[in-house]
Order: C-alpha cells, then structure tokens, then sequence
C-alpha cells in the first residue's frame, strides 16, 4: 500500500512526512523523525513509556496511528524544556533522584506535565491514580511522586 | 598451618572430614597439598572462590595464606 | 569513634547524566539507527518440546528485501564448557543453543532462525516463510512432571551432578547441600519444630527497556556492537565464544540501560545480530518486542521450597533444615545455590541442612534476578520464622534478635562474617513508630530479613585530569542506578575539589580495561576502589609536580581540600598550589596526569535487611493493598543517599509485585499465556504508599568509604514481609505465591 503524506506539528514546530498506513505514531516520531525521546516498552498501550500529549491529551502513541495526526498537534518529551531551561517538573525529577535507569522517565514526565495541565493541585493519591499509566520498574514510585508534587507547588508558586 | 573447611558437597572426597589443618602459605599449594592428602579433590576445586578468614576471594590462584588462617571453598557468585 | 566528616559523601548532587534523561537525550539500546541498516528478526518455536527435524530457509531469502538467513547450522557446535563464574549461566554449549536451537526446541519461543532485511515488515513476513519440520514431544511444564520416573526427557545427555554413580538421562541437572552439624539432634533439642512446604512461580525481571542490539561489522573482520547490557565485556566474550571469534573482534559499546535487574547480564540476539552484519556487510538492529522479552529471555524460578526451623521454648534456634527444588528452565542453572546459601544467612546455627535440586522443564532459561535465589529462600525460611516466633509467644524482632548473626558468625555456607549490621536494622525496626502504630480492621504486619552476599569481581578505572584542573572519572560498568554520580561524589573527595568540577563516563569494551558487569551490587564498591584508587593515583602526580617546582621532596607535599601545600621552610616560602593550576601546568611538568588502577576487588560486605509492611486485606475481593512499608538496611556508606534510597524503594516494589500479583501464567501446551503488561501486573503507582528506607551505616572496613553493595537486598524480604503481614490481618498461613485476589479470597471463603 502507498504511503501516505501526513502534515502536523510536533513541539511546536509543522512537520510532514509519509508514513505506512500501519504505523504507529510512535514509530513515526522515532523512525521517521528521529524523535527517540519516546520509548517503546510494550507497544500494547500497558506501559506509558510512549506517553505524548495529542491535542492536549495524554495517548499512547504505540496506540494512535501516524495517519491520525493529520492536522493535529503532539508534545512529546523533546518539547517540555524550553530553550536552555527544564521544565519544573524535569528540575525535580533530578533533585528528588527521582530518574534511576530513565526509560520510563519521559513518559512519566509527559503523563505528569498532562495530569498537572488539567489539576494544578492533585492530592498524592491523585498523582498516583493519574500516573497509573506508566508504569516504572527502578523507583517504586516513591521519588516520582514527589517530584511530580514539588514541582506543582512550584508551579502553583508556593515554594 | 591453615584449617581448611568442606562443605557437605566435598565430603565424598575427604572421607566424611568436615575439616583438616594443612600446611600451605598459597592457595596453590593448598590445593596441591589437598589433592595429595584427598586424591581426586583437585577436580571440585577447579574454578571455585574461596573465603579466607572470612574475605572472599574468587580467583585464589595466587592468594597467600597466613598461619592459623580459616578457609572455605564457595561457588563463584555474581549475583543480578 | 567519631564519624569522618566528607565534603561530598553522604550529599544528594544531581546526578550530570540525568539532564539526557530527563529531556529524552539519553541513548537507549533501541535509540540508535546507522546508515543502510538491516532489521533483524527470530523465528521463534511454536512448540514447548520438539525435535527438529528439517528448516527450510530458502522461501524466506528469496523474499524480497531479505539479505541473509541464519540458524544454528551457521553458529560452531560447541562442546560442553563451564562458564566461570555465573550461577545461572552454567555453560556455554547451552548459552549457544538458547540463542539458537540445534535439534531440539525446549521452549514455546525459543529461537529457531533469524533473518535479517530491509524492513521490519519484511523481516517478518519472511519469518512465516521459514519452514521448520517439527517432531512434537511431550512437554514438561511443571516440577512433578520433570521428576516423574517416566518423565520425557529435555537433554539425553544430562546427568545428575552431585549424586554418585547418576547415570541415566535425567530432567535432574543437579543436588546440591550446604550445611554442618546434625539436624536431627538440634530438632531433637528444640521444643517448637514448624515445618511447612511454601510455593513460588516463575516470575520476570521486568525491565522496561526491551533487549536492542546494533552491530556493525567490517570488511577486517572487526564488530561493533551497540546494546543495552549490564555488562559489555560479558557481551564481548560470550559472543565471541558463541561465533568462534577472538574478543579483540568485537568491541561493544554500551548504551543507556532502561532497567537489568540481572537479566541483561547474558546475551540473546547480540550474537545473531553479529552473524548477520558480518553476513550481509550492513548493520542489523534488533529490537525485542515485549512479548518476545516475557517468552524468551530468562525469568526466574518458580520453587517448591519445605523447611524445618526448631527452637527451644526461650526462643533459641537450635536446628534448621530445608529441602529446595527450583526449576532451571530448558537449560540447567538455576539460582539453587546462591538461594540455600542465603537461607537462614541472617542467623546463628550450629545445626543447619539444605538440600538443593536444580531442574530442567520446557520452559524459558532462567537468568539472574536480583539476589538470585534468595527472595524464594526467604520467603520460605521467613514466614516459617514467623510461624515459630508465633507459637513461642514471641514478638517477631525479639526472636530474630536472639538469633542473629553478628561479626565473627559462622554463615550456613561456612566462613564467618566480619563487620555486619543485622542486629542493628533489627533494632532499628523495633525502636521505629511504624512498629508499634494502630492498625485497623482486616489489617496485619508482618516483619522479614533478608540478606545477600554483594560481590567484589574486577574493575578497571581511569581518572583523567583536564587542563582546567577538572576530571573526568572513566569506568566499565554500565551506570543502572546512578553510579555515575556515586563515582564522581569519590573522585571528587579524593581530589578535593567540587563535585560539579568531575564528570563520570561509562566507556566501551575498547577504551578501558576490563570490568566484569554491572551485577551483584558491586559497582559503587568494586569499581569504586578502583576510582578511589585511580583517584588518589591523581593526587600522587600532582604532588610530585608542585615538589618538583618547590624543588622539594615529594613525601613532603600534603594535598588537601584540592591544593598542594609546602612544607615548613620550603624555599622561597611558595603559596600552595591549586588543582587547576597544576593541571594549567602539567606539560612544562612531565605531562598529561592520568589516574589509573585495574583490582580484583575484595572484602565486599554482605547486606543484611529487616523490613515492616502493613497490608490490608478487602475480605470480598480478596484484595491485599500495601498500607505502609519501612526498610531497614545496613547500606555500609550511602555515597549517595537519595540512589540509595532509591534502590531500597525499587526493590521493595518488585518484591510487593512478585507477592502479590506477578507469576508466569502457562496453557496446556506450555505457552506463555499473559506475555504483556496487563496480565502479568507489576506493581504502577496506585498500588503502593510511600516507601520508607532508612539507611543504616555500618561501615565496611575492607572499602575506603565503607562502602557496601546495596541494590539486591531489598529484593529478598518483602515476600515474606508481604505474606506474614496477611497471615496477622487473616489468621491464614499463605505458603503458595503470588496472593492473587483469587488465591486470597479461595483461602478466606474456605473451611479452616
């Protein structure tokens, strides 16, 4: 089958390319446009390692086809930053030692950066319901969680 | 004069002996002299660590051994 | 004795690597892709036992886009050879079949062919193309079949090691006993005997990252190899073993880890990923799938474990025996020896006895999963404990107290410990709030211990000064936890100057010398001492070259805090001399200054753990919920409190997920029934409460910063803490894992 020509934008900025028709979108960003940021870990939507935002929703690309971001935005974990400075939940992860091996670390900064897009102040057992998603084999969750706390209270501007 | 320890494993080779004191001042010739006093005990020892006064050493090859020294053999463990 | 005072040990720096991490930067094993690379993929057996009787290739390379096929046929046919120094990778004629069957399938999954081409698409659509002419055999899939006097038989060649006169094809690879003294006496002494038979499955690592290998070869015969590994010099040699060529052929760089846990310390596809390469002359990736990782590379054993533990009614132990058997998978080694090693580690007994049994059965190799063997034997060993204690009257920490083993104990498995810290995490337990909070209805605590060896094992390190007077500390182990900043913290209180002025790398198989893998909780310890070593190699340069510009005697220069000092009249009366100076000045000096040392590293301190969890138990779903968990270990010296922590906590998560949820579910016909996330449910962050770690320091006194390992401990008690705890909320003994919903509620609905 042929593939086809897809036109979307990605942090931010328009991308095009073409992909098979059965891609994944994580296939895409990591094959196509070299966007290994997001990780695949299961590839069956059970991980969240290839957590991105689509449209202001949290997916899991390994579950969205590469067609269907015609004419839609992704955030991957290459956009949280901005130029030269972390994001205040990146900031935390690495003074909470939040990060042990990193490879649920972009997906669990992408699931927390959406869960705090939508409630600003979620209570512990919030994040962890929120963040249920994404699943980390290092940490036991302990760290993360405060990260993902500490960084609200930062951005809400109360530390 | 060192006192060398056998596990149960080893015991087929020293005739039931839990222990024997030898006179050795390398693990080399600790074996040697094991092998000429339990014949055939060389071959269990091959690639084994060993545990002298309680600090575990996995290539003994060359190790000293001090008078009055307690040694155990022990698998090679690497752990994950 | 009052405790040393360090500029960076004990501090909690960010970590500089994580910076990649945190922005998805960091290269993974799967991250990378060269110009005209191939796709590998492996035929995988649709079968648990079978013999093969023909593979026909032939449709597959001529698929278009396919560029080269491979099977066992294309790898030398080994002969038996012992692989020093893994327990469970046993030997290198089966490390070879494992990564590709010869006449015989063992496994649902095991690796019949690999191909490689343009596409991934294409390399599968050849696999279906690939015609492989299998006898079916009988299967066996669980501990009675294989033990079965008419058992089929999985290698026609194994005997029974350790049974004299064994001379008859046998599923039993081996028996295996540690012990002294006479059980039978000590049971005889003891007024309280519990004996009870507990049960384990198979479970997995459960890394997130799957395994992913690049290799690239040339026309001189050299390859390259690019994968997630914990350790590249095994990589390097076992794949030069497996395709008959010499080390110095391949070089393997290692990428970011996304988790090993033990069970990337062997190889799978890294060889057949070399074959291919140096077949079609273009690089071959090969990326597992989930799936793939869950059928086909080595869980751990299920077990069937029975113990005997007595005790006099004063609450002392006076014999302790046990009789365990642990499946080994298609292939022999499992972790028997290492597990009945650690037993009843953590206590004093003059009369101990445990009879080991490893057994092969259709099912996939086992490899190593943090402290190998010990989380099974502890469960076993500490839920009998916990029975015993019970029935004395005893509270749970007194009677582990009156047990415990101290400095100058005799291990079950012979030499006696030097310094250790048992006792104190047991009275640290104790003294905690968390022992004695209320506790609500359905709920219960249960205690546990734990305990692992830690190894030493070589290590080479280089500490390189840059002409600014900052370093970069290089070493070979791949960084899993957070060694990178733990070896940077010890160089820089070596050197004296500011952590943010040292970086630490993790090199390739070519250049830096040996390191044997990231494993056994020694890298902090052993590549450690050879950093501090390397570091303090450094220090001896610099002071020469500032006695050399004073015109001084080199014995006399003191280093401190990052400068050289003069010594008392020293002519001219010369300010010190700072790092970055000195560097500044290295070549008019003699030089570049490079630290180096390379050890075998020895004196690794054993780690002992006591740990506390409250559950809950929802007595209509049959639910156990984490309510609250507190780990005491004897870390030695945190170098790094919050990696520490951390391993603490991740530990403690696998060991609630192997409780409580994880198993390998199996099909009639030995196939992997839950190979995905869903069904095989690891703990995610709803499951658990906050982890709390409490480091106790113990100093190790064979390290310069009292280092002992501490990563697999905390892997060995909480299945027992997790099921001692639901016997105090149920008044049920659960002897058989994982407490499934299901399980729990059948044992709570049925009759006493």
């Amino acid at each position: 089958m042929a593939k086809i020509h897809v036109e979307a934008s990605v942090n931010g900025e328009p991308v095009e390319f073409l992909c098979e028709p059965r891609a994944s979108l994580l296939e895409v960003l990591r094959d196509e446009l070299g966007l290994t940021g997001t990780k695949e870990g299961c590839a069956t939507g059970e991980c969240g390692a290839c957590s991105v935002i689509l449209d202001g929703r949290l997916v899991c690309s390994c579950l969205v086809l590469g067609v269907e971001m015609e004419g839609r935005s992704v955030q991957t974990i290459e956009g949280i930053a901005s130029a030269e400075r972390l994001h205040p939940l990146q900031q935390k992860f690495l003074e909470h030692a939040a990060v042990q091996c990193g490879i649920c670390t972009p997906g669990l900064i992408v699931a927390a950066k959406a869960l705090l897009d939508h409630n600003p102040d979620p209570s512990e057992e919030e994040v962890r319901f929120g963040l249920a998603g994404n699943l980390c084999r290092c940490t036991g969750y302990d760290k993360i969680v405060r990260a993902v706390l500490d960084a609200a209270a930062e951005m809400r501007g109360q530390t | 004069m060192a006192t060398v320890f056998f596990t149960t494993g080893l015991r087929r080779y020293t005739g039931g002996r839990d222990r024997v004191v030898i006179e050795a001042r390398s693990f080399r010739e600790l074996v040697t002299a094991l092998e000429a006093r339990f014949p055939g005990l060389r071959e269990p020892l091959e690639g084994i660590a060993v545990a002298i006064d309680g600090e575990i050493v996995q290539e003994p090859l060359l190790e000293p051994i001090q008078p009055g020294s307690e040694v155990h053999f022990l698998p090679r463990i690497s752990g994950g | 004795m009052s405790e040393p005072r360090y500029k960076w040990i004990g501090t909690r720096p960010i970590r500089p690597d994580g910076f990649d991490k945190v922005t998805g930067r960091a290269s993974f094993g799967a991250d990378l892709s060269l110009p005209g690379m191939l796709y590998g993929k492996v035929l995988r057996s649709p079968h648990a036992h079978a013999r093969i009787r023909s593979i026909d290739v032939e449709p597959a390379l001529a698929t278009p886009g396919v560029k080269a096929v491979v099977t066992a046929a294309d790898l030398p046919d080994l002969a038996s050879e012992a692989v020093r120094g893994a327990e469970t990778q046993t030997d290198f004629q089966d490390l070879s079949r494992n990564v590709l069957a010869r006449d015989k399938v063992l496994y649902h999954g095991h690796a019949v062919a690999a191909v490689a081409a343009t596409s991934r698409t294409i390399a599968e659509r050849a696999l279906q193309a690939i015609r492989v002419d299998y006898e079916v055999l009988p299967a066996v899939l669980d501990l009675d079949a294989a033990l079965a006097d008419d058992a089929p038989i999985l290698h026609e060649d194994l005997r029974t090691k350790g049974v004299e006169g064994a001379d008859q094809p046998t599923n039993l690879a081996a028996r295996i006993e540690i012990g002294r003294g006479d059980v039978e006496k000590g049971f005889a002494e003891a007024d309280v005997v519990v004996e009870r038979e507990f049960t384990t499955r198979m479970v997995h690592q459960g890394y997130i990252e799957p395994h992913a290998v690049v290799a690239q070869s040339g026309e001189d015969g050299h390859s390259v190899v690019w994968c997630c590994t914990q350790g590249p010099f095994v990589v390097r040699a076992y794949c030069a073993r497996i395709l008959g060529l010499d080390p110095s052929q391949i070089r393997v760089i290692p990428s970011e880890i996304g988790g090993g846990f033990g069970g990337k310390g062997t190889i799978y596809q890294e060889p057949l990923a070399i074959l291919l390469s140096r077949r079609t002359g273009r690089p071959v990736k090969m990326v597992m799938t989930r799936e793939e990782v869950f059928r086909a590379t080595g869980p751990t054993s299920g077990t069937r474990i029975r113990v005997k533990v007595g005790a006099t009614a004063k609450g002392k132990l006076t014999a302790a025996a046990a009789t365990a058997i642990y499946e080994a998978g298609a292939f022999k080694g499992s972790p028997i020896l290492p597990g009945s090693m650690t037993m009843f580690a953590p206590y004093v007994l003059e009369h101990v006895r445990i009879e080991g049994f490893d057994v092969v059965l259709n099912k996939p190799k086992v490899a190593a999963y943090r402290a190998p063997g010990s989380a099974m034997a502890a469960f076993a060993a500490e839920s009998a404990l916990d029975e015993l204690a019970i029935r004395l009257g005893m509270d749970p920490i007194d009677f582990r107290l009156a047990n415990a083993a101290r400095e100058g104990t005799e291990a079950p498995y012979g030499p006696r410990f030097g310094r250790i810290g048992f006792v104190e995490t047991l009275e640290a337990a104790k003294r905690h709030p968390h022992y004695t909070a209320a506790l609500g209805p359905d709920q219960g605590r249960g205690i546990a211990c734990g305990f692992w060896f830690n190894v030493g094992l070589q290590s080479s390190a280089a500490v390189n000064l840059n002409e600014d007077g900052t370093a970069v500390v290089v070493s070979g182990c791949p960084d899993l936890s957070g060694t990178r900043i733990t070896l940077a913290m010890m160089a820089a209180e070596e050197l004296g100057i500011p952590i943010e002025r040292v970086r630490a790398v993790v090199a390739d198989t070519e250049t830096i010398g040996y390191n044997d893998l990231s494993a056994g909780s020694r890298v902090t310890f052993a590549t450690g001492m050879a950093v501090v070593e390397a570091a303090r190699d450094v220090v001896r340069q610099l002071s020469a070259r500032a006695a050399a510009i004073w015109e001084v005697d080199p014995q006399e220069v003191r280093w401190e805090e990052g400068r050289a000092l003069p010594p008392e009249g020293a002519a001219g009366k010369p300010e010190p001399l700072g790092i970055a100076e000195l560097a500044r000045r290295a070549a008019q000096t003699g030089g570049p200054i490079v630290g180096q040392a390379s050890l075998a590293a020895r004196g690794a301190g054993p780690g002992f753990a006591t740990h506390i969890c409250d559950v809950s138990v929802d007595r209509e779903t049959g639910r156990v919920s984490i309510e609250r968990y507190t780990a005491f270990q004897d870390v030695g010296r945190a170098i790094h409190p919050g990696y520490v922590e951390g391993q603490i906590q991740g530990g403690v998560a696998q060991g609630i997920g192997w409780a409580l949820g994880e198993e390998y579910l199996w099909n009639s016909s030995g196939a992997m029934e839950n190979p995905g996330f869903l069904d095989y449910r690891m703990p995610v962050a709803s499951d658990l409460p906050m982890i709390d770690a409490q480091l106790i320091e113990v100093p190790n006194p064979t390290h310069p910063y009292g280092v002992r390992g501490v990563g697999e401990t905390p892997n060995v008690p909480p299945l027992a803490a997790v099921a001692n705890a639901v016997h105090a909320a149920t008044g049920r003994r659960f002897t058989d894992l994982p407490l499934s919903p299901p399980r729990v509620l059948e044992a709570l609905d049925s009759e006493e």
